[in-house]
């Protein structure tokens, strides 16, 4: 379906953000409406939780701490934000894209990367306990899930042979890559949740230690941080689309809609996962995901591999 | 942008973190100081790369660069480690022995 | 001409963070000034047309700046926001040192009279790269993979301060093994 895309003005990242946004949106409110759930309240009670969350940090008066780095905290707050939407920016949107840059996949990566340092920042600007042990967490946390993401990412780009989303999106016209790599979507999926601090992955933000890295954010640094991981599990969710949920193919009816769509569906699952598991200790994880996770990861890879030298499915 | 350009601002790198190799105490600091100089050095090799011989091999020396500065990384925080679990310290005026 | 003032910026900002690492009391701030010059020097590799070689130094480098972060907070062993410190040494001789070798660069620099650019870059770099590395240029690979494997074997061996021996008792039978944490499953 998707013969090709079209790289739109670099003007266009206005909509992007927007996009994004409402997706944070989305994600926020489906959250909401879980967590009214689970207090036997109607789900419709909680939909509209996050809007008035809002607006009561927004209010807020800012905490104002003893010896803390405003700088590095603020700039680790607002980064995620930021870092949310530079991953969305290699994303298509149906047929449109603001960048298709040529190594797309790897920037992605980058990306990602940058949540280490960005939350690590925010745990340790506010100079409490807390939140550097909520930061120190995250890293050892990272340190597990990075190497198998990596691998994960590296399983569509060898099957498309290119490191560009475009050519990955071409690559799945017949099967989509989620179907015959089910191994690198999983791992993916997981990576987002954990570079998300979210669900399984969460003890950085544990209620063990007071909230962790969240712990004395207070009003609009809050309001940032907590919009910036609802986005970064949104811009996950969209980056999963094009890489193992082929792109914007659908049966009918416009592409935008099913790139929509088809987020809107992993991100809702992504919500929904935080009350269905148990936060894993990153003591434990590393263990889990050097001896387990990146062999089998690894072994996908090689799989891959094997069969796009065969000449694919 | 001319090669000029991108080599005296690769030269202004590498001299700040030579700087810093040379008169920081702490081992780690000294190292942030060699990431400094290697820092320069990648971007002298790619400003040479690009507007003298853009083939694709010079691309490697790059690569090799960067190998070079997490080979770098890993044994210093090693040996970093190492000094400060037998020592208690982590200055580099205290690790002399080897000097003669 | 956008290139060039864009060029001009991040060779300023590279260069001011990489002043700032030696100059800022926080451990926090030093190591974060560094990243902010490494990244600086990938999107200036991006200005090149280099962008797997640029992304991937952005990646590989605030990936390290984070871990460098935490080692070097370890290792201060004290809260260096609060503590403005000095740790040099010869701090005169290594400015007028550094300054020498900057000035012969930069004059090195100027007077050197450097060829015509030979040849033209490939279409597509990062394919180049890769088929250069695959191919002509493998003995490099084969090099370097052994070389980061040796790294990672002596680093453990460097900074582990228990070995199996330790762990599993000095027949090796020690069943669970003993540690200082529980990690994982057994």
């Amino acid at each position: 379906m998707v013969e090709s895309l079209v790289e739109v003005a670099p003007g266009w990242v206005v909509v992007a953000a927007v996009l994004l946004g409402l997706m944070a949106l989305v994600g926020a409110c489906v959250d909401g409406a879980l967590a009214a759930h689970s207090d036997r309240r109607s789900m419709l009670a909680g939909v509209g939780k996050p809007i008035w969350e809002t607006a009561r940090l927004l209010r807020q008066r800012r905490r104002v701490l003893v010896a803390s780095d405003p700088l590095l905290w603020r700039v680790g707050g607002a980064g995620l934000l930021v870092v949310a939407l530079l991953m969305v920016v290699v994303v298509p949107f149906g047929r449109w894209t603001v960048a298709d840059l040529s190594v797309g996949v790897a920037w992605f990566n980058a990306m990602d990367v940058m949540v280490w340092a960005l939350v690590w920042l925010t745990g340790w600007g506010a100079n409490s306990a807390h939140g550097l042990v909520g930061g120190h967490r995250f890293l050892a946390q990272a340190l597990s899930y990075e190497l198998p993401l990596m691998f994960a990412l590296t399983a569509p780009a060898v099957a498309a042979g290119s490191l560009r989303v475009s050519d990955v999106v071409v690559a799945q016209q017949g099967l989509w890559f989620a179907v015959w790599m089910p191994v690198a979507f999983l791992v993916f999926c997981a990576s987002v949740l954990a570079f998300s601090v979210w669900g399984p992955f969460s003890p950085a933000a544990g209620g063990d230690i007071a909230g962790g890295v969240l712990t004395e954010l207070s009003s609009v640094d809050r309001f940032l941080v907590l919009a910036g991981r609802y986005a970064l599990l949104a811009a996950g969710a969209a980056f999963a689309v094009p890489m193992f949920l082929g792109g914007g193919s659908g049966p009918f009816g416009p592409e935008w809609v099913w790139t929509f769509l088809k987020t809107a569906v992993l991100l809702a699952a992504f919500i929904y996962i935080r009350r269905l598991l148990p936060a894993v200790r990153p003591d434990r994880l590393v263990e889990a995901a050097w001896v387990i996770g990146l062999p089998v990861v690894l072994l996908q890879v090689l799989f891959v591999s094997l069969v796009s030298l065969g000449g694919g499915l | 942008m001319t090669l000029e350009a991108v080599l005296i601002a690769s030269a202004a790198l590498f001299c700040v973190g030579l700087y810093g190799a040379l008169s920081q105490q702490v081992v780690v600091m000294v190292m942030m100081g060699l990431e400094l100089m290697l820092n320069g050095v990648i971007l002298a090799a790619a400003g040479l790369w690009w507007f003298l011989a853009p083939a694709p091999d010079g691309q490697v020396l790059l690569l090799v660069v960067i190998t070079a500065m997490t080979v770098e990384m890993a044994m210093g925080f090693a040996v970093a480690t190492l000094l400060h679990r037998s020592r208690e310290s982590d200055m580099t005026d205290m690790a002399t022995d080897l000097s003669g | 001409m956008i290139s060039a003032v864009l060029f001009w910026f991040l060779a300023v900002v590279a260069t001011a963070a990489g002043i700032a690492v030696f100059r800022v009391d926080s451990m926090a701030r030093a190591t974060y000034a560094l990243a902010v010059s490494f990244v600086a020097v990938g999107v200036m590799l991006l200005l090149f047309n280099l962008e797997y070689i640029g992304v991937i130094t952005i990646l590989m480098m605030v990936m390290e700046m984070a871990i460098m972060g935490i080692f070097m907070i370890m290792f201060m062993g004290m809260n260096p926001a609060l503590m403005p410190m000095s740790m040099v040494h010869n701090k005169r001789g290594s400015a007028i040192l550094a300054s020498g070798v900057f000035v012969g660069f930069a004059t090195a620099v100027l007077l050197v009279p450097w060829p015509e650019r030979r040849g033209t870059p490939a279409v597509d770099l990062t394919q180049s790269l890769g088929e250069t590395i695959m191919g002509s240029k493998m003995l490099v690979m084969l090099t370097v993979s052994p070389v980061l494997f040796a790294t990672l074997v002596a680093a453990i061996v460097l900074a582990n301060p228990r070995g199996r021996y330790d762990r599993f008792g000095d027949d090796l039978r020690r069943r669970p093994p003993t540690g200082p944490g529980e990690g994982g499953p057994r």
